[in-house]
């Protein structure tokens, strides 16, 4: 059977959902024989490929590299995840939502808050620009699947990723698969 | 009393004459799912959660506020009202910042089991992200607007059994917000007896004892029935 091309990607989000995705532990051997990973934090690829099956989505929208990367994603993925809260809701990233635009969230923590020399830090191509809000996936591109979760358990990621290597109809339901936080 | 027959999804039901839908429903184990009605309160049929369709009626009704009648044709579960529900719980979490990764009542929500129940996997609406806040003026507990669904739980636990009515609602809309005497912070409340009784009926993490931290608030909310039906026996 052709291997299935996966992809996993890390927006605003703190990597909890990547590490629960480890927690998957000898499971991932079982998991490689259906898989290809062809882009990943995980692993050390530079673009993001054509023609993936499966993107795992972690992180909400934040800043204008997730912008410009989830737009890609969404072009060369068939089947696109929103890969826990973050992802699904905007969760912690998100908090700094209802405090307005971030150029005076930066101020107070870079400057104000600073104990020495603060600055706000500028690096244009460098360190993004972060957006006006911070945006579930769903907000900014498609969204086929989503797994709630801060982070998703790993049995219920395996769960899902039997389901879509099984193929046919994805269906999440209960407690053990859709509870948020 | 006389008894009332008439029928939930195809099953004959038997209640007695100034029931409610909802009671009868529990009774005989059939699930209709509530937010604002709690044992031991007056119900308000605030929340809409619990709206059924009644054969004959044109418009969907509220269980809990909406007495059986005899040979009534009741359906709670349809596909109508199945999707209702959902987007009821969509709204909910649009509106305020309910964030169940850093809040008290992570894992003891109702809203989140109510989330779970109606199948939500993502809210389809545009987040609010109001700004609203928190007040930990009291030396017992706090309130955090961010969590409120306005059931007027708390309302009515305060003025109905403990008789004191402390909390009510200001504001109108999305402004809407519960107070504490006339929008007071709650630690300056000159009725509040601090005994606790809008933390056990509060469903959601808006309504916490201090220093409870993530998942921590925990509270048994049929105590409320139980202190109301203590006090109907003795007097």
């Amino acid at each position: 059977m052709k291997k299935l091309r996966l992809a996993t990607i890390w927006l605003g989000g703190c990597s909890g959902c990547h590490m629960s995705f480890l927690d998957l532990d000898e499971w991932l051997f079982e998991l490689a024989q259906h898989i290809d990973l062809v882009y990943s934090p995980l692993a050390d690829v530079k673009e993001y490929p054509e023609r993936v099956d499966v993107a795992l989505v972690e992180g909400a929208v934040a800043n204008e590299d997730n912008l410009h990367l989830i737009r890609q994603v969404r072009e060369r993925t068939r089947l696109l995840v929103a890969f826990g809260d973050c992802a699904v809701t905007g969760n912690v990233t998100a908090l700094r939502n209802p405090l307005g635009a971030p150029e005076a969230l930066l101020r107070t923590i870079y400057v104000e808050r600073a104990e020495i020399a603060g600055c706000i830090p500028h690096a244009p191509g460098i360190v993004p620009r972060l957006l006006n809000n911070v945006y579930p996936v769903h907000k900014v591109v498609p969204v086929d699947v989503y797994l709630p979760g801060c982070p998703p358990p790993a049995p219920r990621i395996r769960a899902l990723l039997e389901q879509i290597i099984a193929g046919g109809e994805i269906r999440l339901t209960g407690r053990e698969m859709i509870k948020f936080g | 009393m006389a008894a009332r027959t008439f029928t939930i999804n195809d099953q004959l039901i038997s209640a007695r004459e100034g029931e409610t839908i909802l009671q009868a429903a529990r009774e005989h184990g059939i699930f209709i799912p509530t937010l604002c009605y709690l044992d031991g309160v007056s119900p308000v049929g605030a929340c809409r959660l619990c709206l059924v369709e009644i054969e004959g009626s044109r418009v969907l009704r509220p269980a809990c506020v909406t007495p059986v009648v005899e040979e009534m044709v009741v359906r709670t579960n349809t596909e109508r009202l199945r999707e209702y529900r959902r987007m009821i719980i969509e709204l909910l979490f649009a509106e305020r910042n309910h964030i169940c990764a850093v809040c008290v009542a992570n894992g003891h929500c109702e809203l989140q089991d109510l989330a779970i129940a109606v199948g939500m996997d993502h809210v389809r609406f545009d987040y609010a992200f109001p700004r609203c806040d928190v007040d930990i003026s009291h030396p017992l507990f706090g309130i955090d607007h961010n969590r409120c669904v306005l059931c007027t739980r708390c309302v009515r636990v305060c003025d109905e059994v403990e008789g004191v009515h402390t909390w009510d609602v200001a504001g109108r809309g999305a402004d809407a917000r519960v107070i504490t005497d006339m929008r007071q912070p709650w630690g300056e409340s000159r009725t509040c007896t601090s005994c606790g009784k809008c933390v056990l009926a509060c469903p959601t993490g808006a309504i916490f004892r201090r220093g409870a931290t993530v998942g921590e608030m925990e509270r048994d909310r049929n105590k409320i029935a139980y202190i109301v039906a203590a006090r109907e026996q003795r007097w």
